[in-house]
């Protein structure tokens, strides 16, 4: 993204989460930005991007990423590192011993929960990482506080030498409110000093480092239990007092603005005599946490008697309109009217591919072949296991198509003898974490056909660049990877990797039908970008000659939202079977003229569309 | 809180729902509210149903509008609209457009659209204005319009001045020139004419 002119300090401004994380981070002066792109994170690095003044880059996944980080800090650079909450799956690995070496210059990690699973394949709650990896984990409830604690982890980092989590969820990351933004500070790296004990983390080494981790421990609690981050707000109503962090704390204030509260944001150590001076305060405590029982569990660990998830669900996003009824039930009052809650029964709206999506060509050929078992992944393509085609059969976690393969094909039972087994991988996933598994295929003799969608981009997330399509994250020239030679260089024979164009649909599927027989690993790459990146060039729109369409429904078949049924009949045919008939149009306002729904269309009743044009005026000297 | 003012805006991935919500948004901070806006939108700009909510006030706690508390549903599509109505107050009001966009689930035959959603919003009783927002933003003679339109559509259904709102769209052309600023004037206005007759009819 191109760089612009940073709001000038002292603004308030209307920003997301995001935003506001992007904005502290340019201010406390971090010197090298690294994420991998996941919702709901996405944003913060790309607004990073367009401040002056920092290094930002695309990393290929989330370990590398916060490994690119630790190197910064430990040149004693400030340092940041952002992903999705199951970004942290993947970096885990370098935070385990990370946390044993500390830091230099300030790190902080942002992790975004996607509570609610707006675009994610599980819900995962990342309080857990300050736990299990001893580091501080602060908690947003809101744009301001995103951005004051980010700039607030800087100086906590370096205090204590320690990584800090900033935990963020949907509803911080995607909310717009109000930031007081401030100055930039410069921050001057001190340098890679030498420390090998420190920073060579071999079992002597790191023995000695585990008791200082815990000591760290300690005197974090003992922070925490002072930091203005935890405060009690005390109130009239005193049958309960809650104890909340993130949005759930606002829910809390919306629905029972006269309870006393704990707000925590600094939660990890837990302040335990703080929770305690809530307790003494009121009848009950109700712990409102999203999504695990991390505080509640720690606190009943402490001997003190809370409530929690007992009257809270475990799964998805807190609201007033979730608490008030189960508070109510607790108190055994009547719980409160609402006006009906029953929506009006809607057709659903499944996200579907974009119009002319040259993945469309590859689903509707895998949904031609029979006996397929098709071995999914993370990525647009994921749709796929959604109608019209119903071509994908498994999707479990980043690059897992191609290891997953292998283990259906290994282990396969008796009545599978005959299945082909199809791996289907998105370029952006196949560099983050699909290249091992496919080696791990090719080493073991295994017999896969891997189709590898290259559509230049990640897509999913809004098409951010990567080594695949040769652009850095500002946009500017980068090397750019050859997928036919990586393969190559993994060991799929030559005359097993093929490249062919997604929108030639004969060539796709006897390409598909052929490699899918030969028992070894094969590689299908798909050449054609993404149609919201720029390398794609829209061509001239179709249309449906409504004489000459038979209502056979083929081309709704392909699943391109541009085709829309006009009419249906149901028809006998000669051989006294019953038909449905659908009559179709093309929207050619969105049309792009990808040509995959004139291929199956069997009576050519789709051509290119001839525009109307306006009547002309009829210039000055042109006569009559 | 009770004070505040909840504004809920809909439609699908591509329309340009967030984007309206965010200067309704802009148009509240103007006025001296806090403001909070907040979607729930699952992949949006693959089509799906995108559902955004402002909140504004005085100081705005959670910035989700709870079912049952909205003062306005701006409906960019028709089903939509029709989706979202247990959002609504008891006296609130649906501002729709008549646009119907129909997914691919239901071209394929496996979920039917609704014959009459008006009609179907009607019958409980709710508030509700209709309007061809895309017919207007046609006649304007350019269709991306029609999400100005939409703004003047609501522009007297909030609790500030119109013009406020009107400066919040226009600023958004101020650079790229004077043709597209008087064009969107004109969608706002024409969005706010058709309102104001649709519900002067209804009275």
């Amino acid at each position: 993204m191109a760089a612009v002119m940073p709001v000038p300090a002292a603004s308030r401004v209307l920003m997301s989460g995001n935003e506001a994380v992007a904005r502290a981070v340019w201010e406390a002066g971090v010197k090298v930005a690294a994420a991998y792109p996941g919702t709901p994170s996405t944003e913060i690095l790309e607004v990073i991007s367009t401040y002056p003044d920092l290094y930002a880059e695309w990393s290929v996944n989330e370990k590398v990423s916060l490994e690119v980080a630790i190197g910064a800090a430990y040149a004693g650079s400030r340092a940041f590192c952002c992903m999705k909450h199951v970004g942290m799956n993947v970096a885990s690995d370098a935070l385990m011993t990370l946390t044993l070496t500390g830091v230099i210059g300030g790190l902080v990690i942002a992790i975004a929960d996607d509570v609610g699973l707006s675009s994610s394949q599980n819900e995962q709650d990342s309080r857990y990482w300050g736990r299990f990896a001893h580091v501080p984990v602060l908690e947003p409830a809101d744009s301001q506080e995103a951005y004051a604690m980010t700039l607030y982890g800087y100086e906590l980092s370096e205090k204590f030498q320690v990584p800090v989590i900033l935990r963020m969820t949907t509803r911080i990351n995607h909310v717009k409110s109000l930031v007081e933004v401030g100055e930039r500070v410069p921050h001057v790296g001190a340098g890679f000093r030498k420390e090998p004990g420190r920073f060579v983390m071999v079992p002597g080494n790191a023995g000695k480092r585990i008791p200082l981790m815990f000591k760290r421990d300690s005197e974090l609690r003992a922070l925490a239990e002072t930091s203005d981050l935890n405060f009690i707000e005390n109130g009239l109503d005193r049958r309960i007092g809650f104890i909340a962090s993130g949005p759930a704390y606002m829910h809390v204030k919306e629905s029972f603005p006269n309870a006393p509260v704990l707000k925590l944001g600094f939660s990890c150590p837990l302040p335990f005599e703080k929770c305690r001076e809530l307790a003494a305060l009121v009848d009950q405590v109700v712990i409102v946490e999203e999504v695990e029982p991390l505080v509640e569990t720690e606190l009943k660990a402490q001997g003190l008697q809370v409530i929690g998830k007992e009257i809270l669900p475990l799964q998805g996003e807190l609201s007033p309109n979730v608490l008030k009824p189960a508070i109510a039930r607790l108190l055994g009052e009547i719980v409160p009217e609402t006006r009906s809650t029953a929506a009006m029964p809607v057709f659903p709206r499944p996200p579907t591919m974009c119009v002319a999506c040259p993945h469309l060509g590859v689903y509707y050929t895998l949904s031609q072949v029979r006996n397929l078992t098709i071995s999914g992944d993370i990525g647009c393509y994921t749709l796929g296991a959604g109608h019209p085609w119903n071509a994908l059969d498994t999707c479990v976690s980043m690059g897992a198509s191609m290891g997953m393969a292998l283990g259906l094909d290994k282990g396969r039972g008796e009545a599978d003898k005959d299945k082909r087994i199809v791996a289907v991988i998105g370029d952006s996933t196949f560099l983050h974490m699909g290249m091992q598994g496919l080696l791990d295929m090719v080493y073991n003799k295994g017999n896969v056909t891997v189709l590898l969608l290259d559509n230049r981009a990640v897509g999913m997330t809004g098409g951010q660049d990567n080594p695949g399509n040769g652009r850095d994250i500002y946009g500017d020239a980068a090397p750019r990877v050859d997928f036919a030679k990586l393969v190559s260089a993994l060991g799929v024979k030559e005359e097993r990797i093929h490249t062919v164009n997604p929108y030639e649909l004969p060539v796709l599927f006897k390409t598909i039908r052929e490699e899918v027989k030969v028992p070894e690993v094969s590689v299908i790459i798909t050449d054609q970008p993404c149609v919201l990146i720029k390398d794609y060039h829209k061509l001239k729109p179709f249309e449906v000659i409504d004489d000459k369409c038979t209502g056979c429904g083929n081309c709704i078949d392909v699943g391109c939202p541009a085709i829309h049924v006009t009419r249906r009949r149901k028809e006998v045919k000669a051989s006294g079977r019953e038909v449905d008939l659908a009559f179709v149009r093309i929207e050619t306002s969105v049309c792009t003229g990808c040509g995959l729904c004139v291929q199956p269309c069997a009576p050519n009743a789709i051509v290119h569309h001839v525009p109307v044009s306006p009547i002309k005026l009829v210039g000055k000297g042109c006569g009559a | 809180m009770s004070e505040n003012t909840n504004i809920l805006v809909v439609g699908i991935g591509g329309q340009g729902v967030m984007t309206a919500t965010e200067i309704l948004a802009e148009a509240a901070i103007a006025m001296g509210h806090d403001a909070k806006k907040t979607e729930v939108a699952g992949m949006a700009q693959r089509g799906g149903v995108v559902s955004s909510h402002l909140r504004f006030g005085q100081r705005v706690l959670s910035p989700q509008i709870t079912p049952g508390t909205a003062d306005v549903l701006l409906g960019f599509e028709s089903a939509e609209a029709m989706r979202w109505q247990h959002m609504l107050k008891p006296d609130g009001i649906t501002l729709m457009n008549t646009a119907r966009l129909v997914p691919p689930v239901v071209e394929l035959g496996l979920f039917d659209y609704p014959a009459d959603p008006l009609g179907e919003i009607r019958k409980t009783g709710n508030k509700v204005v209709a309007f061809d927002a895309t017919s207007i933003a046609q006649e304007l003679g350019d269709i991306r319009l029609g999400n100005t339109v939409m703004l003047g559509a609501i522009a007297d259904h909030l609790p500030f001045p119109a013009e406020t709102l009107l400066d919040c769209v226009l600023k958004r052309f101020q650079r790229k020139g004077e043709k597209l600023v008087k064009l969107n004037r004109r969608a706002f206005e024409a969005g706010r004419a058709a309102v104001g007759e649709a519900a002067a009819a209804l009275a």
